[in-house]
């Protein structure tokens, strides 16, 4: 059977080298201005040098152009897109219509992967996509496994990405509300450490033992599950399911739990793709391995895989 | 002096005959029809599918057509808001849905998913199409994009200012829309699943709880569990997300001026009195300052008139700048409508003075009531005189939705609003 690429976003050389090293079969990378909650920002030389680590081992590199631009960011976007192009980045992560607006016009021929999150919810959306060029949806983390069973089905050649591991972001805010409440707290000298560094997370007063880590940076606010998903029990019905990309969200993560995140599912993967047996053999150890890793307030779940939503 | 040479050079202006359309929330067939009688051009509703507000009295085919008749015979439009995030399941029936709008005669629908932009424009190719803000269109080049996807109106997220406004103005030929009053996601709007992950409710598919108005405790990063250090000390404020709600009558000129074409007043939730309110100020501000833009003023009654439907402090939101930790709500919630709705006026006796009142909370002699109407009708009275309606003298009017007369000590008309001190 043909596998399922193992994908992760890597923030500098080193997570690059490490993360091909433990078994993805793609690096997405990206620069702030551009990208949202990349786990780094990184320049043009330094994406070259990914880009050429990537191709060495005849993997692939991506680049993250998923912001939601304002008329500033706009200015040089499309240079930004043409030495993407350039390096050799195999595609384009998007969001925002101006980006495949000018993705088309600058870079005709680069490959381009619609990864707005949230809003990825249905085949119908991701056909109306799909008849604006691209190649890949990534869908959103809150749909369920028949859901996404079903646009798997209806995309014909889409190729679909989901994620199998990690945090998601549930709240995206243009405001600034962490500086926003320490000026509040008239705390101004620790305004500095209110990016992803700091580790802060909220609990709403009325849950316990729930925390959903927050951070700010250039783009506003963003807040994160509370849960880590993880898929590995479920895997074989992915695979079996064609899907064609499997997302590892190594956001807030040390580079040691996303090396090790890797590994378990390289060799899942692996594993399933040679034998059914074999799969299910190892699958108490691999979880194993992961719970020994995984931070004691984050429990490891099936998130909205086999979740009922009311409306 | 050259400043003063300048002002004495400067032409004057004429009445700008372009006027923004004034678009409001209605909730209910009532609410549109105040909306339109205080002056709105244009309202808002949801059917019973595909709308964001699930728990707002969305609105059957039946009473969009006749909400909608009344409006056009009053000259003003209505849109639907079809607006969620759409899932699989989600797409059963839309095109019909489409369909079923232009019959009854609908003038636009607002939608954000591009799944339901398809489904309309098959439904229903006449129809026009409006983006909606849930689409998070921050820039003009994406603008472009859904102008070339055909669509008629793009309502911009909130987070664009002035400034990004003129210049998308300024590179794309397209009507733009623009909140300029009500309650804000603190969210790019679409962008948060909140409620998804906190109560297993959609927030794109109408089942938003709002926990971002929910009190939280931030911290700093435990190194062992249950260990946990909070950011805030002993008596501060928990950490909060909450807006102050969006408030742009102080600044009309610039609205206008900016070239926004559709003014969008927030609140499919929110009360007839809210709604009358709110339109009767945005509605004087507009016609005031077009009328003759070199002599506007501010009149302090329309801000007055805002605060008494306020539910919150106000704020320009994205308009001028990010907003700070001054527009934000921490601590205790605020309940600032002091306000309630009394009574709706139905009929006006000029020669006696009687006014035939239905009520909708309860009132009694001797209470001190306003009674405003569209336009800058305004009084203040007590309550001398009540009758029911078998002509029985009585004191107070308990019921609600009972009619009774009541002496007035102005004239007033059908539709007018009469509200009293909570």
């Amino acid at each position: 059977m043909r596998k399922p690429e193992l994908l992760i976003a890597a923030g500098n050389l080193t997570e690059v080298k490490q993360y091909l090293e433990a078994g993805a079969d793609a690096i997405t990378v990206g620069t702030e201005r551009y990208g949202l909650r990349l786990p780094g920002t990184m320049t043009l030389e330094e994406m070259q040098q990914a880009a050429d680590l990537v191709h060495a081992g005849g993997k692939k590199l991506y680049a993250s152009v998923n912001g939601l631009l304002h008329n500033n960011e706009l200015e040089g976007l499309e240079e930004y897109l043409a030495q993407l192009h350039e390096m050799g980045v195999d595609a384009i992560e998007y969001a925002d219509p101006a980006v495949l607006m000018t993705a088309k016009h600058t870079i005709p021929n680069m490959p381009l992967h619609w990864n707005a999150e949230i809003i990825a919810t249905s085949f119908h959306t991701i056909g109306y996509w799909a008849t604006k060029g691209i190649q890949r949806a990534v869908l959103s983390r809150e749909l369920n496994m028949d859901e996404i069973m079903q646009i798997k089905e209806e995309a014909c050649d889409l190729e679909i990405e989901v994620q199998v591991h990690g945090m998601s972001c549930i709240f995206h805010s243009k405001r600034p509300l962490v500086s926003s409440y320490f000026h509040h707290l008239g705390k101004n000298a620790v305004i500095e450490g209110k990016g992803k560094e700091r580790g802060l997370y909220l609990k709403e007063e009325k849950r316990e033992d729930i925390f959903y880590p927050v951070y700010e940076d250039a783009c506003g606010t963003h807040i994160m599950s509370a849960e880590d998903v993880c898929i590995l029990d479920n895997l074989d019905e992915l695979m079996e399911a064609g899907i064609h990309s499997f997302r590892v969200e190594g956001l807030l993560k040390s580079m040691e739990y996303n090396e090790t995140v890797l590994r378990v599912y390289r060799e899942a993967i692996d594993a399933y793709a040679k034998d059914a047996d074999l799969f299910f053999d190892q699958l108490d150890t691999w979880k194993e391995r992961l719970e020994e890793k995984q931070d004691p307030k984050r429990p490891l779940t099936t998130g909205f895989y086999y979740k009922e939503l009311v409306f | 002096m050259p400043e003063v040479l300048e002002e004495k050079t400067a032409p004057k202006r004429g009445p700008i005959l372009k006027k923004p359309e004034v678009l409001a929330p209605a909730g209910s067939l009532e609410k549109l029809k105040i909306a339109v009688h205080y002056g709105a051009d244009a309202v808002y509703i949801g059917g019973q599918q595909f709308s964001l507000r699930a728990n707002a009295d969305n609105y059957s085919y039946e009473e969009m057509k006749e909400g909608t008749d009344f409006a056009h015979a009053h000259g003003a439009k209505v849109y639907v808001a079809a607006n969620i995030i759409a899932h699989n399941e989600d797409m059963q029936g839309v095109e019909e849905f489409f369909a079923k709008l232009y019959e009854v005669g609908i003038d636009a629908v607002i939608v954000a998913d591009p799944a339901l932009i398809e489904a309309c424009k098959k439904g229903a190719p006449k129809l026009e199409i409006h983006l909606s803000t849930q689409a998070s269109t921050t820039n003009w080049q994406s603008v472009q994009f859904w102008k070339d996807e055909g669509i008629a109106r793009v309502v911009l997220a909130r987070e664009v200012s002035f400034e990004e406004i003129r210049k998308i103005k300024e590179k794309v030929d397209v009507e733009i829309e623009q909140f300029i009053h009500g309650a804000m996601c603190p969210a790019y709007s679409g962008r948060c699943v909140l409620s998804n992950h906190m109560t297993a409710r959609d927030s794109n598919r109408g089942g938003c709880c709002h926990s971002c108005r929910w009190s939280y405790d931030m911290y700093e990063n435990p190194e062992e569990a249950n260990q946990h250090a909070t950011v805030s000390g002993e008596g501060d404020n928990p950490f909060s997300f909450s807006s102050k709600d969006l408030s742009m009558i102080e600044h009309i000129p610039e609205i206008v001026e900016s070239g926004i074409d559709s003014l969008k007043i927030e609140g499919r939730m929110k009360s007839v009195h809210y709604v009358a309110t709110v339109v009767n100020a945005y509605r004087q501000a507009i016609d005031a300052y077009c009328a003759d833009p070199d002599h506007y003023q501010l009149d302090p009654h329309w801000v007055e008139e805002i605060h008494k439907a306020a539910h919150r402090s106000t704020t320009t939101g994205f308009f001028y700048d990010i907003p700070g930790p001054e527009d934000h709500l921490y601590g205790e919630a605020e309940s600032l409508a002091e306000y309630d709705f009394a009574g709706l006026v139905l009929d006006y006796d000029a020669d006696n003075r009687i006014a035939t009142i239905q009520q909708r909370t309860h009132f009694k002699l001797g209470q001190e009531v306003e009674f405003f109407g569209p336009g800058n009708r305004f009084f203040r009275q007590a309550i001398q005189e009540m009758w029911n309606d078998e002509g029985q003298e009585i004191e107070k009017a308990p019921h609600p939705l009972m009619v009774v007369k009541m002496r007035v000590e102005q004239p007033v008309s059908a539709w007018d609003i009469m509200r009293k001190h909570k």
